[in-house]
């Protein structure tokens, strides 16, 4: 199985350089790639659109009981941030995970996988 | 349209029982099912069979054919796959085939070989219900989604991991006189409050087990019931279905669950009831949380109102509309496939007056099953009314 992924990759690379971005429909609902039309309304006109530098942890678990790829990882903190029209999930870096809090600022990061050293999104503590 | 009425229900015992197949699991409850409706297999015209991690459990797709030999029957079979919710939308699928006139005699359910499984491939195994590129790469579990969950709701309405332990312990104390539940054992507040923390807010008595087991409900059209003089009190009235983003993150809200509600809105306006005339329910409370949010999106309580209700005795065996009289998937079990059936099955028997926890609900006419997949990206739910 080749684990490339046509859209996401690119999305990804492109978070790595600084220059993160999402699509916006018309009416204003933002989604990431891979994407065709708008997830909330179907429209085929999407303009991609900068991703905000910094987002704001929305909620976040501490996880104790890993699948086989993060078994290296435990315990770690995976949490879900505010950047205006999309929220993006990643793992949170530059804290001790039981120090993580809502509210918090991040940033969007490439890091690695301890596991498998594979790429993954990770929100930043500043 | 006709009416479409549970001629029989089966199920086997949930728990650990590793070393059982899927196949063997199957057919004990589908068998059980036939015989509770006292049809004969050759009358069953087609089957639906939930199944959600065959391939990576037992090697083995292409399960539904399989099945239906295992039952002794040549009939179209089909696998429904939804998650957590997949004996759920097949037995819809069953529902709506009955009630279009298709077919008089259809048999639903699911199965889920599991804990043959180490707790790893199967936390992998069931990762795999919520968005590989942007969320199982981030490390996201069953667990921990649901964990995001809870948290969004204590930041948004309150409410404590105490109101959750309260939940765990109502589904424990209801699943002791079942005798198809997998666990048997009374738990306190205290006990769920100091179980070792899987993801947190959500330690280990918040989380359903690991479960083996399977469930069959077989649907019969109303004139066929007529024609076979069976005796089959419990109609199915209502069926719904809704689905969302299956990545959290693309959600309008993450304290709430707009699936349930759009399955719940349609299921009722197809009974023409609302939740003011349900008198028990059975939900998809994979997680003490995952049963609040239910509650809430089935109309029984307002968002934010649902975490206290175990707490306050609304929704235990004595309370004012009992929630999970099964065990739920907490205490009963959750193979996950079979789901959806099973909670058809329990409220078939509840409402028959022929379960054991039948005894605390006598007068109960209308009960409401919800079934959810992943983290409610995909929800079912059926009204089911008992001839009194
Ligand atoms: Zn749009």
């Amino acid at each position: 199985m080749t684990d490339e992924n046509a859209g996401y990759d690119e999305w990804l690379d492109a978070i790595d350089d600084g220059e993160g971005y999402f699509y916006v429909c018309p009416e204003g609902h933002g989604s990431l790639p891979p994407r065709r039309v708008c997830p909330d309304c179907g429209s085929p006109e999407l303009e991609r659109t900068p991703l905000s530098e910094t987002g704001t942890v929305e909620t976040f678990t501490v996880c104790y009981v890993a699948a086989p790829d993060f078994a290296d990882e435990e315990p770690y903190a995976t949490a879900i941030a505010d950047f205006g029209d999309v929220r993006l999930t990643g793992v949170v870096r530059g804290i001790d995970p039981e120090d993580v809090s809502v509210g918090m600022t991040v940033e969007p990061a490439v890091g690695t996988n301890e596991t498998t050293g594979d790429d993954l999104l990770a929100l930043r503590t500043r | 349209m006709t009416g479409v009425r549970v001629a029989g229900v089966g199920l086997t015992q949930f728990g650990r029982q590793p070393e059982r197949t899927g196949r063997d699991l199957f057919a004990e409850a589908a068998l059980a099912a036939r015989e509770d409706a006292g049809i004969s297999g050759d009358d069953i015209e087609e089957i639906n069979y939930g199944n959600f991690m065959g391939a990576l459990a037992e090697r083995q797709g292409h399960q539904a054919p399989l099945m239906a030999k295992m039952v002794g029957v040549n009939c179209p079979a089909t696998r429904y796959e939804e998650a957590c919710a997949s004996a759920g939308v097949a037995v819809r699928e069953a529902v709506r085939t009955v009630r279009s006139g298709e077919a008089d005699v259809v048999l639903a359910g699911g199965c889920e070989r599991m804990t043959n499984l180490s707790t790893a491939d199967v936390t992998e195994g069931l990762a795999t219900a919520a968005d590989d590129l942007f969320e199982i790469r981030a490390g996201i579990t069953f667990p921990s989604a649901y964990a995001l969950m809870a948290r969004a709701y204590f930041e948004r309405f309150g409410g404590s991991r105490e109101d959750l332990a309260h939940v765990a312990m109502k589904n424990h104390d209801n699943a002791l006189p079942n005798e198809y539940a997998q666990f048997h054992r009374e738990i306190t507040v205290e006990e769920a409050l100091d179980a070792p923390m899987v993801a947190d807010p959500l330690g280990l008595l918040d989380a359903c087990p690991v479960t083996d087991g399977a469930s069959a409900v077989v649907f019969v059209s109303d004139e066929y019931a007529a024609a076979n003089d069976l005796e089959a009190p419990v109609s199915v009235t209502g069926s719904g279905q809704g689905g969302d983003n299956l990545a959290l993150q693309a959600r309008e809200q993450l304290a709430v669950t707009p699936a349930t509600e759009r399955a719940a809105s349609e299921a009722y306006a197809d009974a023409g009831r609302d939740p003011a005339d349900v008198d028990l329910v059975e939900v998809h409370d994979c997680f003490t949380i995952a049963e609040v949010l239910a509650i809430e999106g089935l109309g029984f309580y307002e968002p934010g109102e649902g975490v206290g209700a175990a707490r306050r005795g609304e929704t235990t065996a004595s309370g004012d509309r009992p929630v999970n009289l099964s065990g739920g998937l907490k205490a009963k079990g959750h193979p996950v496939g079979a789901t959806g059936g099973s909670q058809i099955a329990e409220m078939t028997r509840l409402l028959r007056g022929d379960h054991p926890n039948s005894e605390h609900v006598p007068d109960a006419t209308v009960g409401v099953t919800h079934n959810a997949g992943g983290t409610v990206a995909s929800a079912v739910v059926h009204v089911l009314e008992v001839d009194r």
